[in-house]
């Protein structure tokens, strides 16, 4: 085997991180960005200003002060909570903020698209607001959570700032594979940072391709 | 009463006030320019605006008042939208059903066998609907809503996204509809052709202001309302055939005591239809002319008078109780004398059947 079992389980934990971080990130961000889409409020530019933070803060930043939050002397553990800084609970709740623009926005884009008509024509139809949103919203925003999927996703995989500001350096416990790679980079390792390194890239392209494949409408970026 | 509307909207930019009491059967127009508030008031109705300081009644049913609004889902109305809006995610047989389904099997009066046949569409159940034509796929939305069963249909201007030979293909099967069922229908617009071929009551709408409203036959021939002074200004009058000459190939009808020749042979005894009389083609004789080649001359009353320009005049006749417009010279009118009151015998150059 080319892959150290320690690599191997970072790979396990980069995946399981990920994946939980993008279904946690679409339970939220739907609701979410469903009422950004559609509401009047005049000031929900605050809003949308402080989603779009984490695209342009360096992660330690966030990393620094989810670690102050988090910490065994932050306010939560004040307050009764465990300390969730290095677990991987902590490495969940850091990842689901840092990602959280790249799943909100293009389910806030493809919501905005469907526009008021199918709606409207849904209602003329008998369909109750829950149903609409179900039936013919969500239906029609698929584009949009495949997008929100595989960038909140790969997105996730990539993030090494605050993982390593939250979650450090724990093999089995916070030990991802963007870490890994450094580690084996630090200790001029290059030929394991290879694999681990490759692997992603060819991991990630088969990713893409898979989706672009299966819906010609996905568009990562928007032209 | 059917609908019993009140609506009073006062925006910086659009000001609506509108009382309403339009009847239990029918298809009522509501024609004016674009801007005139035509698609917001059948927008009101449907619940799909909200405007404050409204009522909206439907035969004793409150649909909104100032302390109860009912919610789009929960109005029996079916509604056309201008563009055909057909759900593209599903197909045409899902989209019909989109809205079936959802209706109580008790009050299921139309079923989707019916409404499918009535708009000639079985051939698409199975498609998908950007595979459809712009005509197909507003047939396609009026069925939708028709399987609605709906208690009062809401059309905004169904045929104004499609090209005039659509439109064309369409109109009949609206007619059908008219013909076939009992469902009373708002029928917004800004078409004359459409208005004349389907409309029983007409709402004329003006910068959200209602001009006047009664019968369409009325409300084309009032000389205070706008319609009568179209270039194109008309009357509608309701015949029934009698019977066909091949030889000619000539149609009887008939209309109160009133017999109308009129081109054509294909119109079965006993069919109801409407005739339609260009102004343009009414002329005035003070005498029964002989030797002439128009076949429709019938004595008539002058009823009123209006100048439209330097040159012409609208005469506005009664044919026994039938109102018809003739419009005049100006010269013609003084050499003749005609005036309010005197008879004269109307001659009808062209009398077009309307379906």
């Amino acid at each position: 085997m080319i892959l150290s079992d320690a690599d191997l389980t970072a790979l396990y934990l980069t995946l399981k991180l990920a994946l939980a971080s993008t279904i946690i990130l679409l339970a939220l961000g739907t609701p979410f960005a469903w009422w950004l889409a559609r509401t009047r409020w005049r000031y929900k530019f605050f809003i949308e200003a402080l989603i779009a933070l984490p695209l342009v803060l360096p992660p330690t930043v966030l990393g620094f002060y989810l670690l102050l939050l988090l910490g065994a002397n932050g306010p939560l553990t004040a307050i009764g909570a465990a300390p969730l800084a290095f677990t991987f609970s902590g490495l969940v709740i850091g990842s689901v903020i840092y990602s959280m623009p790249f799943v909100i926005q293009p389910l806030h884009d493809a919501f905005q698209a469907i526009g008021k008509r199918p709606l409207e024509v849904a209602a003329t139809l008998r369909a109750s607001p829950w149903n609409r949103f179900l039936t013919i919203a969500l239906p029609l925003a698929r584009p949009g959570f495949i997008t929100a999927s595989v960038l909140g996703f790969a997105h996730t995989i990539g993030e090494f700032g605050v993982v390593l500001m939250i979650g450090g350096n724990i093999p089995g416990q916070t030990q991802v594979l963007s870490i890994a790679i450094y580690d084996h980079v630090e200790s001029l390792d290059y030929a394991s940072a290879h694999w681990l390194s490759g692997g992603l890239i060819v991991l990630s392209f088969i990713m893409l391709v898979l989706v672009y494949a299966s819906n010609r409408r996905f568009r990562v970026f928007k032209i | 009463m059917s609908l019993d509307i009140s609506f009073n909207l006062q925006r910086e930019d659009f000001a609506m006030h509108v009382e309403l009491i339009l009847p239990e059967t029918g298809v009522t127009a509501i024609f004016g320019p674009s801007g005139s508030g035509k698609t917001t008031l059948l927008r009101a109705i449907a619940g799909l605006e909200n405007i404050p300081d409204s009522k909206v009644m439907f035969k004793g049913q409150c649909w909104q008042s100032n302390s109860s609004f009912v919610p789009t889902h929960l109005r029996p109305i079916g509604y056309v939208f201008q563009e055909p809006s057909l759900f593209p995610h599903l197909t045409i047989r899902q989209n019909l059903e989109y809205g079936l389904s959802r209706v109580a099997e008790k009050d299921r009066r139309v079923s989707l066998d019916n409404a499918v046949e009535l708009l000639d569409i079985g051939h698409l159940l199975k498609r998908q609907p950007h595979t459809l034509s712009g005509g197909e796929q507003q047939r396609v939305a009026i069925a939708r809503a028709l399987a609605l069963s709906p208690l009062l249909l809401l059309m905004d201007e169904p045929l104004s996204s499609l090209d005039n030979k659509l439109k064309q293909e369409i109109l009949p099967y609206l007619e059908t509809l008219h013909r076939e069922l009992t469902i009373p229908v708002l029928y917004v617009s800004h078409a004359t052709d459409e208005v004349a071929r389907l409309a029983d009551t007409l709402v004329i709408l003006k910068a959200g202001e209602i001009l006047g409203s009664g019968p369409i036959q009325d409300m084309l021939t009032r000389l205070d309302l706008p319609l009568s002074h179209r270039h194109d200004a008309e009357t509608l009058i309701h015949g029934t055939v009698i019977n066909t000459d091949p030889e000619f190939g000539l149609t009887s009808m008939t209309c109160g005591d009133l017999v109308f020749t009129v081109p054509g042979n294909t119109l079965a005894p006993g069919t109801n239809t409407r005739l339609r009389i260009a102004a343009h083609d009414v002329s005035l004789t003070l005498e029964k002319q002989t030797g002439t080649s128009i076949q429709n001359i019938f004595p008539a009353t002058v009823v009123e008078l209006q100048t439209e320009n330097h040159a012409q005049i609208m005469v506005k006749l009664q044919l026994e109780d039938i109102p018809l417009l003739a419009r005049l010279t100006r010269k013609s009118v003084e050499e003749l004398a005609i005036k309010p009151g005197i008879q004269v015998y109307a001659q009808i150059k062209s009398v077009a059947v309307l379906a």
